[in-house]
């Protein structure tokens, strides 16, 4: 049998078995690039999850907005969860208070936790609130009822063609996840 | 390309091989190989056919009569499942085995033994998968895309079954490329330039280096899906800070350039076949080599076509738009190219050309409709209708399929040293010819008239066509076993074939007898 000169199957073996090891990590990369790109866009109608600030913020009065509110419980979420106003109308740069309606329907001490989409999902970026119950999680006893506050203002740089901005929130059960502390003693959220 | 030898393999060793079962458990060599996965996704192809027979029947008529929804559910995710990764990805797999070695003058696949693991896992996988239908709670029921949070929140006990056969799925599909890519860069015989490569090896190079590229995501995303459903992270749930539509990214980040890796390897194929029945070069054939390699590169940029209802930017979705509608341009490329080699030709039409032909025409009718749910303001009504899955089975069973029975009979004759029955194979091809347009062409009337997918009872209105469709079905499903018949008439015997049965056809493969014996170009042939 006549013997061929071949190259190094190891060498080309080896650079392959490192593509795979790294696109095998690439998909584990996409978890944090997703966010990141998302947070520069402002693509998927994800709100800050800081505070913003109230001072000097300039009002437009010739303009107003309507702002609508949801309040959605997740299917394993035994709460009554719903805003006190459906819709109000703001000028941009003006702040408000508004509040939702909680009750734990159960017979369980349990933690919420509500996150935000807003829709259309570039207006996020222009929506600022400066106190939300969204920022901590909620403990709520067994047949209790409260009303968490939210702070806002619209951006007065919201682009023209957005007159309607919708901000809903999911409230979920992370009771097992973080367990249940005194009911009064995180309510305010500061 | 002319690959001429000047030295024959002159096979003055024996065919010594090992019998009985051990010779196909300890084998490492290819054609053993080979053999084993082509019977083994034709035996999937059956048992997810016999699924899609399973749907049929439950649409036959509106209402609910066979199964109960949940089991529906679970015979479309496993149908599909079966069909992507035991059907087609094997059957390609087991035509590389067989064909690579002997296109490139090589005796055998680089890594003889990982290329034994790569099957011999494959039949672990499928059994884990299907064992799951019969446990409590049922098998996986969220569809082949799995799409959080339908498998993660809201899946049945058995979804770390489908995980870890997936895996398995992944790690032979991985090792199979690993060994193509290997074998094709360093065993081709001197003088066999990248250039002088038949397209078939050309377009499998290509898909092994998606292979490698794509299915460690896949295993990266199916890992994701098993943390968040059992171990408590929040990949894809949105109360943890996760996101469900980032699964779909990712899983389609995977799942396009998967469905190029279903389809290079038939434009592969075919491409050996319409130049040997036209008795013709192949036009254009570098431009061939180019045009994949270019659908391979775009694949990995449109993925999100697939998400444009999920709420996308308009710059996001004119993005995935256009570059969807680019891929247009290297295929038209290659079906300009055959319907070029074809004119002019001295053209036949034996059972292996007339399948190669029944490909350009019905996987170019696939392509158009892929066109038409490129475009983001019509896909908002076409999404998720029959309109859909219209598309992708004219792409997939009259493209990738049809491609691997086309060259089924081609190769047989190589394979078993026996020509088959001409006339019970084109019957066969006959037969499922039309039978696959009564099932596949009346659901772009369904889907353009709004029936969803993924649904066992429909709106009364869609009842005719539905009976058409479950007929061709049937039909469809009844006409393969003609090809079984023929396969084991050909293994049995027939009229003995000559080295090379097709007389227009090219490559070192028809340069060793047939049967091709135990061990080819032990003596790497001189190409000039």
């Amino acid at each position: 049998m006549q013997q061929v000169d071949r190259p190094d199957n190891n060498k080309l073996i080896r650079k392959l078995v490192l593509i795979v090891i790294g696109m095998f990590g690439f998909g584990f990369a996409l978890v944090p690039l997703y966010d990141v790109f998302c947070d520069i866009t402002g693509l998927n109608g994800k709100t800050s999850n800081t505070a913003a600030s109230a001072k000097n913020i300039k009002v437009d009065k010739q303009r107003t907005v309507t702002v609508e509110f949801l309040g959605i419980t997740n299917k394993n979420m035994p709460w009554e969860f719903k805003p006190q106003n459906r819709r109000i109308e703001v000028h941009p740069g003006e702040v408000k208070l508004v509040h939702f309606y909680a009750k734990n329907e159960s017979i369980n001490n349990l933690v919420g936790q509500a996150v935000p989409s807003v829709s259309p999902g570039l207006a996020a970026g222009y929506f600022n609130k400066i106190e939300c119950f969204c920022f901590n999680r909620q403990p709520l006893a067994a047949g209790t009822e409260t009303l968490m506050p939210l702070t806002f203002y619209v951006d007065v740089d919201l682009p023209a063609d957005i007159d309607t901005l919708t901000l809903s929130y999911t409230m979920y059960d992370v009771t097992a996840a973080v367990g249940f502390e005194s009911p009064h003693s995180s309510q305010t959220g500061e | 390309m002319s690959t001429m030898t000047d030295t024959h393999d002159d096979h003055d060793h024996h065919d010594h091989k090992p019998t009985g079962i051990t010779r196909w458990l300890y084998t490492t060599n290819h054609k053993d190989i080979g053999t084993m996965y082509l019977w083994f996704s034709f035996a999937m192809f059956l048992i997810g056919g016999f699924m899609a027979m399973v749907i049929r029947a439950e649409l036959y008529q509106p209402g609910l009569q066979i199964v109960n929804p949940d089991f529906f559910n679970q015979m479309t995710t496993v149908h599909g499942l079966i069909m992507v990764f035991g059907a087609v990805m094997p059957a390609f797999v087991g035509l590389a085995n067989w064909m690579i070695p002997m296109m490139i003058g090589a005796p055998d696949m680089a890594l003889p033994r990982m290329n034994n693991w790569s099957f011999w896992i494959l039949p672990f996988a499928f059994a884990v998968l299907l064992s799951s239908l019969f446990m409590e709670g049922g098998g996986p029921n969220f569809g082949w895309t799995f799409y959080a949070p339908l498998s993660t929140t809201y899946s049945n006990d058995s979804t770390a079954f489908f995980v870890f056969s997936v895996h398995i799925m992944g790690m032979s599909s991985i090792m199979g490329a690993i060994n193509v890519v290997v074998t094709i860069m360093n065993m081709r015989a001197p003088g066999m330039t990248f250039m002088k490569m038949p397209l078939f090896v050309w377009t499998w190079l290509i898909t092994a280096f998606l292979l490698i590229a794509v299915m460690p995501v896949l295993a990266g995303v199916v890992t994701m899906l098993l943390t968040d459903k059992y171990f408590g992270t929040s990949f894809f749930e949105a109360a943890g800070g996760g996101d469900p539509v980032m699964f779909q990214h990712i899983f389609w980040f995977f799942g396009h350039p998967e469905v190029y890796i279903m389809i290079l390897p038939a434009f592969g194929i075919v491409s050996s076949i319409i130049p040997a029945f036209s008795r013709k070069q192949l036009f254009g054939y570098a431009s061939m080599v180019y045009a994949t390699a270019s659908i391979a590169l775009l694949s990995f940029i449109v993925w999100a076509h697939h998400m444009f209802t999920t709420g996308m930017p308009v710059a996001g979705e004119l993005f995935f738009m256009y570059a969807t509608m680019l891929i247009s341009v290297p295929t038209g490329v290659k079906v300009f190219n055959w319907v070029a080699t074809m004119w002019r030709g001295s053209l036949t039409f034996e059972t292996p050309m007339l399948f190669a032909i029944a490909f350009v025409i019905l996987f170019t009718i696939g392509g158009f409709s892929g066109l038409m749910l490129a475009v983001t303001p019509v896909d908002f009504q076409y999404h998720d209708t029959y309109f859909v899955v219209a598309h992708f089975h004219y792409v997939l069973v009259t493209g990738a399929i049809f491609s691997i029975m086309a060259g089924a009979y081609y190769w047989l004759p190589k394979w078993t040293g026996y020509m088959y029955d001409e006339g019970l194979a084109k019957t066969h091809f006959w037969c499922s010819l039309i039978s696959v347009n009564v099932l596949f062409f009346p659901m772009h009337f369904v889907g353009l008239a709004g029936m969803p997918r993924r649904i066992p009872d429909y709106s009364l209105q869609f009842a005719d066509f539905n009976k058409i469709i479950s007929i061709g079905g049937f039909a469809f499903g009844l006409s393969q076993l003609i090809f079984l018949v023929v396969v084991i008439k050909c293994i049995k015997g027939g009229k003995k074939a000559p080295a090379k049965p097709w007389d227009g056809a090219e490559g070192l493969e028809w340069e060793v007898p047939s049967p091709a014996p135990y061990h080819t170009f032990s003596t790497p042939p001189e190409i000039k």
